[in-house]
């Protein structure tokens, strides 16, 4: 990224508003003028680099970016038409005539309800799951190819594959915006809500790709859930449920990475450093979830990030609701990542033997092929009992199954600090 | 000391491969440029010229035709202009050197504004 402040509001401005803009031009084109918009888009874009060199950025910036992209969508749309005329019919009557003189909105103007749409576009049936996401990231927030490809660990040809095939499905069925009802709605609303909470794990994962990125992504994630949340037509307990997860765990993200980016444990994290404002927000979204008819695993992880986010410190947290609320979701999700973070808050509350004795039992069903969380588990769980050696053992291990750089630098470090400690007590 | 223009040669498509983030970084770069000068009291002004092709107007007898001008065919155009101020060719030619816009495929053509006084 870049270290010139000037450059990088600039960049979060284009980024921001290039979602906006998308969701503003689809809305009115079609979704099936998807290819076109995004061309409108990048022509805003070079248009406001060729005159912001020069003049500088201008006040209304972002009412210049969208008078500037629907000057070049009706370009581009005359252009389309001029082609065509040899071809077929003349489509340029048509288009222009749906095309209303709105006025261009400003920056006052949050346009909710356009990037709203556009999200509920971008979780079409039509579309496969991991496409939805790479689609909602590009249009709804404006990510680049690229820095989508280093969130989800993708070959940028793959990302920009998968975009173009969205667009051409997208405009394959003449997709537009209409709202679905009844169960076609609560069924979009859930993939909307998947993608967001994909969107929102992927920025939130310890360590490895880039901080900005992933700290941008979270607070993506949280801003569309957020949105879903806000609507009258889609709000849901769920919707609620996730915005509070969300939040609760953004809130502590400057808590989580050290200066030069290497990962802090929630035991060591400064709780000085979470955010409070992020916070209430969460609390506020929980007590919102309350009432709804099913307990989806969100509000139990909303639950759990809650008792975290209300606990003083690691000590003085309540770990038996955690556990209990770990129980709900090991039988909610029945995933072997619950299990593993079960045993470790079961570790705090009843003691680190106890949690070796539940990762025992967990190592044993373990199918996934990485271990790595597993043996980091049994290492700080050794290591907390004062058995160095098993403890080293178990570094290493996870060490050696570490593929991502930043992961491998965190885990190498706490095994030169297990190595060291039984040098300094002469411990073998 | 004389005034000296740099006419901002380029072909707009140059820009179009380049992702948000490099595009205000770009930005960043001509500003960083242009402060720079500033801060020496050697720029005079600067200002972005429409991507239209402009208008050349000739008299054809007592007739004046007005007719597209030399951008209308053309893929480069001048996007712009800086105005420098230095004391001599050499000097303005220094300046304009370190301008961002030799890096990203434009070209500078460099005018002395004939002072007058």
């Amino acid at each position: 990224m870049t270290t010139d402040p000037a450059a990088a509001a600039v960049a979060e401005l284009f980024r921001r508003e290039s979602g906006r803009i998308t969701a503003w031009l689809l809305r009115r084109y079609g979704a099936g003028r998807y290819a076109m918009v995004e061309d409108a888009v990048q022509d805003a874009l070079v248009a406001a680099l060729r005159a912001w060199r020069i003049g500088g950025v201008p006040v209304e910036a972002s009412a210049w970016l969208h008078a500037s992209a629907r000057n070049a969508m009706v370009d581009r749309l005359r252009r389309a038409a001029r082609i065509e005329r040899h071809a077929s019919a003349l489509r340029l009557g048509e288009v222009v005539a749906v095309v209303p003189d709105d006025t261009v909105p400003g920056q006052a103007e949050p346009l909710a309800d356009d990037l709203l749409m556009l999200l509920f576009v971008c979780a079409h049936p039509a579309l496969e799951a991991s496409t939805r996401i790479t689609l909602m990231a590009r249009s709804v927030c404006g990510f680049t190819v690229a820095e989508i490809a280093s969130a989800f660990h993708d070959k940028p040809a793959a990302v920009a594959q998968r975009l173009v095939r969205a667009k051409a499905k997208l405009t394959a069925i003449d997709a537009r915006f209409e709202w679905p009802e009844g169960v076609a709605l609560s069924e979009r609303r859930d993939s909307v809500l998947a993608a967001i909470h994909l969107m929102f794990t992927t920025g939130h994962r310890p360590i490895g790709g880039d901080q900005l990125v992933d700290a941008t992504l979270c607070a993506e994630a949280l801003r569309l859930a957020e949105l879903v949340a806000a609507d009258a037509r889609t709000r849901s307990p769920e919707a609620h449920a996730l915005a509070a997860l969300i939040a609760l765990h953004h809130a502590r993200h400057s808590a989580r990475l050290t200066r030069d980016g290497m990962a802090v444990s929630l035991a060591d994290q400064d709780r000085m450093l979470w955010d409070r404002s992020v916070l209430a927000r969460g609390f506020l979204h929980l007590e919102r979830a309350i009432g709804g008819e099913r307990l989806s695993r969100w509000h139990l992880e909303a639950e759990i990030a809650a008792l975290h986010a209300a606990a003083p410190s690691i000590e003085a947290t309540d770990w038996h609701a955690i556990v209990r609320a770990y129980d709900d979701l090991l039988a909610l999700t029945k995933s072997p990542a619950v299990r593993l973070n079960r045993a470790i808050a079961l570790a705090w509350r009843a003691g680190a033997r106890a949690g070796l004795a539940e990762l025992k039992g967990l190592a044993a069903d373990w199918r996934s092929g990485d271990r790595g969380p597993l043996d980091a588990a049994f290492a700080e769980l050794h290591e907390q009992l004062g058995e160095r050696e098993a403890a080293e053992a178990f570094w290493a291990r996870a060490l050696e199954a570490a593929t991502n750089a930043a992961e491998r630098r965190y885990l190498a470090r706490r095994l030169a600090a297990a190595r060291s400690v039984a040098v300094a007590t002469g411990s073998t | 000391m004389a005034r000296y223009i740099l006419f901002l040669h380029e072909r707009p498509e140059a820009f179009a491969r380049f992702s948000p983030a490099e595009m205000a970084r770009i930005i960043g770069e001509y500003r960083a440029w242009a402060q720079s000068l500033r801060t020496r009291n050697a720029l005079a002004g600067g200002e972005k010229l429409a991507d239209d092709p402009g208008r050349v107007m000739r008299a054809k007898g007592s007739d004046v035709v007005v007719a597209d001008g030399p951008y209308a065919e053309s893929r480069e155009l001048v996007g712009g202009y800086f105005i420098v101020i230095a004391d001599s060719y050499d000097a303005a030619a220094a300046l304009a050197r370190d301008c961002p816009h030799l890096r990203y495929g434009g070209a500078i053509e460099l005018r002395a504004i004939h002072e007058l006084a």
